[in-house]
């Protein structure tokens, strides 16, 4: 039997304390690395989940060794989604002026998401377990978790694409949109809550306070709306 | 005292939220009801959160990123529910994330560009 060295230099009293500095020194370094090459591909959540991950394997530190420190930080995000509220008090008139495409774009929004989350996997030749955990992945992940459970789907693999899902819109979302010729704050902000919840809203958010407020209209309304849609519009996709 | 003030904010309408849906039992999280009820309380008294709130909000969603890197760590451990239909869930989790970015962008765009014009010049 092969004695790691591991436990000598990280006592186990010392691992949440640990897990705590790495996460908050593979984020730093991550927007540092960002900063540098500019490259949207050089996203720090990424980069920072890359670096742990290798960290943890290399110390041979389990998910649960390392989340006894990462909850913390982890349950930050309670408090953040609520902050999400002061944005959307301070855009108040923006958002009555722009109310019904609001409304219509986040409609649209959550219908393509789920349908053609479904539909793409399907035509694939992908089971339909597979599909309907694909369903929901534009959700925040305990609303994609909870749809999933209800729609037949498998609730981890739906958590898995939500964040990989996220990642995705942070990465992509300039680029796309720059090709696109959309710059407004309100559209960049709604489209990526809408389409990639937290994580993609996280990476417009710091752009424009009204980015920041549509992002959370965006998460709150994709959530509620698709939790609301799928149950009904589920039976129906199966069909066909 | 303020940031504290701001923190016991926060947690106190999380809490509420938290409340509310185990009242209701909808698969709808805590924090985001939480969100609900803290805009809904600033829209009905018709008052703007205080300075000492907005700051707090704003450095804390400044940081959102780092909020979700212990559950992204968590799915490294879970890459294997990919493998089995790796090709399907690639290309439908890229082309639908994708497709869905578009379509509510392009609507905003097209339809609400007023809302994103600054207060003034409305």
């Amino acid at each position: 039997m092969i004695q790691v060295p591991i436990p000598h230099v990280l006592s186990p009293g010392i691992v949440p304390l640990f897990a705590i500095v790495l996460t908050l020194g593979a984020y730093l370094l991550g927007v540092e690395i960002e900063k540098r090459l500019r490259n949207p591909l050089a996203n720090p959540v990424l980069i920072a989940i890359v670096i742990i991950g290798v960290s943890l394997r290399l110390l041979h530190l389990s998910y649960q060794d390392y989340f006894t420190g990462a909850q913390f930080i982890h349950f930050l995000l309670g408090p953040a989604t609520v902050a999400l509220a002061i944005p959307m008090v301070r855009a108040l008139e923006h958002m009555r002026r722009g109310f019904w495409p609001m409304m219509s774009a986040l409609l649209a929004g959550s219908l393509i998401g789920l349908i053609s989350g479904y539909a793409i996997v399907r035509l694939l030749g992908g089971s339909q377990q597979v599909a309907l955990s694909m369903a929901p992945k534009s959700l925040t992940t305990p609303i994609a978790i909870a749809v999933s459970a209800s729609i037949g789907g498998i609730p981890s693999l739906s958590a898995v694409l939500a964040i990989l899902g996220g990642i995705l819109v942070a990465v992509s979302i300039d680029p796309v949109l720059h090709w696109l010729k959309i710059a407004e704050p309100s559209a960049k902000g709604l489209a990526a809550g809408t389409a990639g919840s937290g994580i993609g809203a996280s990476r417009v958010i710091p752009q424009h306070t009204l980015s920041a407020a549509f992002a959370g209209v965006a998460i709150g309304a994709n959530g509620i709306l698709t939790a609301v849609l799928a149950p009904i519009l589920v039976p129906f996709l199966k069909h066909w | 005292m303020s940031m504290i003030k701001s923190i016991f904010i926060l947690l106190l309408f999380q809490l509420a939220g938290e409340s509310v849906r185990a009242l209701t039992h909808t698969k709808i999280p805590g924090p985001v009801f939480g969100m609900i009820l803290l805009a809904a309380f600033y829209v009905l008294r018709r008052r703007e959160p205080s300075p000492a709130l907005q700051q707090s909000a704003d450095s804390l969603l400044g940081w959102l990123g780092l909020l979700f890197v212990p559950a992204g760590v968590g799915i490294v451990a879970n890459l294997a529910l990919l493998r089995s239909a790796w090709l399907p869930i690639g290309v439908a989790l890229i082309a639908s994330t994708v497709l869905t970015l578009i379509t509510t962008a392009w609507i905003m765009h097209r339809f609400g560009r007023r809302a994103s014009i600054p207060e003034e010049a409305a």
